[in-house]
């Protein structure tokens, strides 16, 4: 069995949000993590291979820098790295991230591809479905636990209120939320290994049945306007009435806003 | 000469200090006020290979170097002195003189599940009559058949109850040497469960609470032949090339400790007010601080210059790592003394109170001026390769 698991290196939003004069993030003040819901969908990955013995690439599009997060996930337990970078590429949106990321995964074979649900410094999720859709795969998003059943996986997929059991035949991409598991730590040999272990580095070039005005800034359709932090949500509001006049309160508020 | 850290360092650090705030941290304080011996921390980490970081992988470890082992120590003992002296006595003390001395049989027995973390290490030299002076040793071995017959005690053993595999000390005869009589020692591999050693009385401790300090007994305790570890005759130069390793470890469980209080006590000082002002903002507070953090980053070059010596020991047989080792010793321990002594200072009152932990990090450094040696002894061993 083979698994493909896209990660992306991202800044760490724990300590704070910097942004430049222009609007857009200033990365090179802040440290860079692998992105919580990747690192979930690595760990479900290496969770097969434990148990199945399955054979793990990691995959990443970004600066040559992006090459920790691979390494990072090697000293955990993937088996290759393989870094896609190029010039070209850069300025891309979740479209040619895509494009790009489809390109590259049609050079291997796989039965399964994990894409993190969203990443924490554009929080779209769009890239993973978009994966899918180019290279003709079911998705199944939000899982919340993965099991193998023959040719087939069976994904319990979280929704609001609720949650779905999914089963779709291999290959498949499944999108995993940092809820599905708690990734493991790497171990120092592993360190010691992933850092001397070669990672593939592909560009342009090596990406297949991708066109150009799909990739890079020229290959984006978004056009960001402004970017933000997380507004934070008020703090509501307080009344101390008894269960009866609650319930009044209550329809009365949804009364005025039209709800009911 | 390059003093930054290359970036397997980076990542090991990484990970040893997310561990040690995820799993370690929080359980610091309980561990020391109900003196528990973190046992479910010590699965976590033989899990994470970190009980065998600097062992072969042919012998089931991770292969890394003495500096990582460091590293991992010190991040330990930055949130709990107690998990640091767990894996440097096991690691040290126990596994590092079965992979120098070991035959392969005993590699394959002893070593690999101690370097998988299947099997915990403790160390038997100290006696109640032979500490700084080990030619005072009472415990006796004698062959008798295809067996040792061990009797005698060892006092204040780390790991002491918990462990599986000891490494015990022991007089096998009498040696003339220069005309004078001296005892003969040897070292032996020692199972737990083996009929006739038994565990005396817990050690009620200062600090490092957690660690499980015991006195090993043996009584008429047989054990095989081929349990002897290295040449017979041979214990003293086991043991204090051992310590010597072991100190290292210590180095850097006193760094940590230093680190720590030094960290949390710069977090402090910025948030503590008095007379209007953030205490931080007084020149003694900020004298005090810098006075702190210069030795404590005197104490880490040398505590990695003494890992590196020992790798490159490791490398060619021949590079010896005895000074450095009392030097990183005798600095790291002074230095984690006194640096967590001025935290509980800066601190004031609350400094003394349990619930800060830099309380616990004072008492928790002193025993480092003492255990492996205490640091008069590495004076001993640094004047006597000064004046030779």
């Amino acid at each position: 069995m083979k698994v493909i698991v896209c990660v992306k290196q991202v800044p760490d939003t724990k300590g704070g949000v910097q942004f430049n004069p222009d609007g857009t993030l200033n990365r090179a003040a802040m440290l860079t993590i692998m992105n919580p819901d990747d690192k979930a969908g690595l760990e479900a990955a290496l969770r097969l291979k434990d148990q199945y013995g399955a054979e793990v690439t990691v995959i990443t599009m970004g600066l040559p820098k992006a090459e920790d997060v691979l390494r990072e996930a090697m000293a955990m337990g993937a088996d290759k790295g393989i870094l896609v970078t190029d010039r070209v590429l850069g300025g891309a949106d979740t479209w040619a991230t895509s494009t790009t990321l489809a390109g590259a995964i049609r050079n291997l074979e796989y039965d399964l591809i994990i894409t993190g649900r969203q990443a924490i410094d554009g929080d779209t999720a769009q890239v993973g479905p978009q994966i899918a859709e180019h290279l003709g795969l079911p998705v199944i998003s939000y899982a919340e636990e993965i099991k193998i059943d023959g040719d087939s996986v069976v994904v319990k997929r979280q929704y609001e209120d609720r949650y779905h059991m999914v089963k779709a035949k291999m290959p498949a991409l499944i999108t995993a939320l940092s809820e599905l598991n708690d990734p493991r730590y790497m171990t120092p040999g592993g360190i010691f290994d992933a850092l001397d272990a070669e990672i593939t580095t592909w560009g342009r070039a090596n990406l297949v049945d991708v066109d150009d005005s799909n990739l890079g800034l020229k290959g984006s359709p978004t056009k960001i306007a402004k970017a933000s932090d997380k507004v934070r949500k008020g703090s509501g509001e307080k009344v101390n009435l008894d269960a009866e006049e609650s319930v009044a309160y209550l329809v009365g508020k949804l009364k005025d806003k039209h709800i009911v | 000469m390059n003093f930054g850290l290359e970036k397997k360092y980076e990542m090991a650090q990484t990970l040893f200090r997310e561990f040690a705030e995820n799993e370690v941290k929080p359980l610091a304080q309980e561990v020391d006020e109900t003196e528990k011996f973190p046992r479910e921390t010590v699965d976590k980490m033989a899990k994470y290979g970190f009980l065998g970081i600097p062992i072969p992988k042919e012998y089931g470890g991770q292969g890394c170097d003495p500096l990582t082992y460091v590293m991992c120590v010190e991040e330990l003992s930055k949130v709990c002195g107690t998990t640091g002296v767990i894996v440097s006595a096991h690691t040290s003390l126990c596994a590092d003189p079965i992979q120098t001395y070991g035959t392969e049989e005993q590699k394959q027995k002893y070593l690999v599940p101690l370097a998988k973390g299947e099997k915990l290490g403790a160390f038997g030299l100290t006696e109640p009559g032979a500490g700084t002076d080990a030619q005072g040793q009472q415990t006796k071995a004698v062959l008798d058949g295809d067996e040792w017959v061990l009797n005698g005690s060892k006092c204040f053993i780390t790991n002491g109850k918990e462990a599986d595999i000891y490494i015990v000390i022991a007089v096998t005869g009498t040696v003339e040497k220069r005309g004078k009589k001296m005892k003969e020692i040897s070292a032996f591999i020692v199972e737990k469960g083996t009929p006739g050693f038994t565990f005396g009385t817990k050690e009620n401790k200062m600090g490092i609470r957690g660690s499980s300090t015991y006195e090993l007994i043996f009584q008429d305790c047989r054990i095989p032949k081929d349990n002897l570890l290295g040449q017979k005759g041979k214990g003293f130069n086991i043991a204090m090339h051992t310590l010597d390793g072991g100190r290292i470890g210590i180095a850097a469980q006193a760094l940590g400790l230093a680190e720590g209080a030094l960290e949390r006590t710069i977090a402090y000082v910025k948030e503590r007010k008095q007379f209007g002002r953030s205490i931080a903002q007084f020149q003694n507070t900020q004298f005090q601080l810098a006075d702190m953090a210069t030795k404590v980053e005197a104490a880490k070059l040398l505590v990695y210059k003494a890992a590196m010596a020992k790798a490159q020991y490791q490398k060619d047989g021949k590079t010896s790592y005895s000074v450095e080792a009392a030097m990183a010793k005798l600095a790291a321990a002074e230095i984690a003394m006194e640096v967590t002594t001025k935290a509980v200072q800066l601190h004031g009152g609350y400094g003394y109170i349990r619930e800060y932990d830099v309380e616990r990090m004072m008492r928790d450094a002193k025993i480092t001026e003492i255990y492996e040696g205490t640091s008069e002894v590495q004076r001993m061993v640094i004047s006597a390769n000064i004046l030779k």
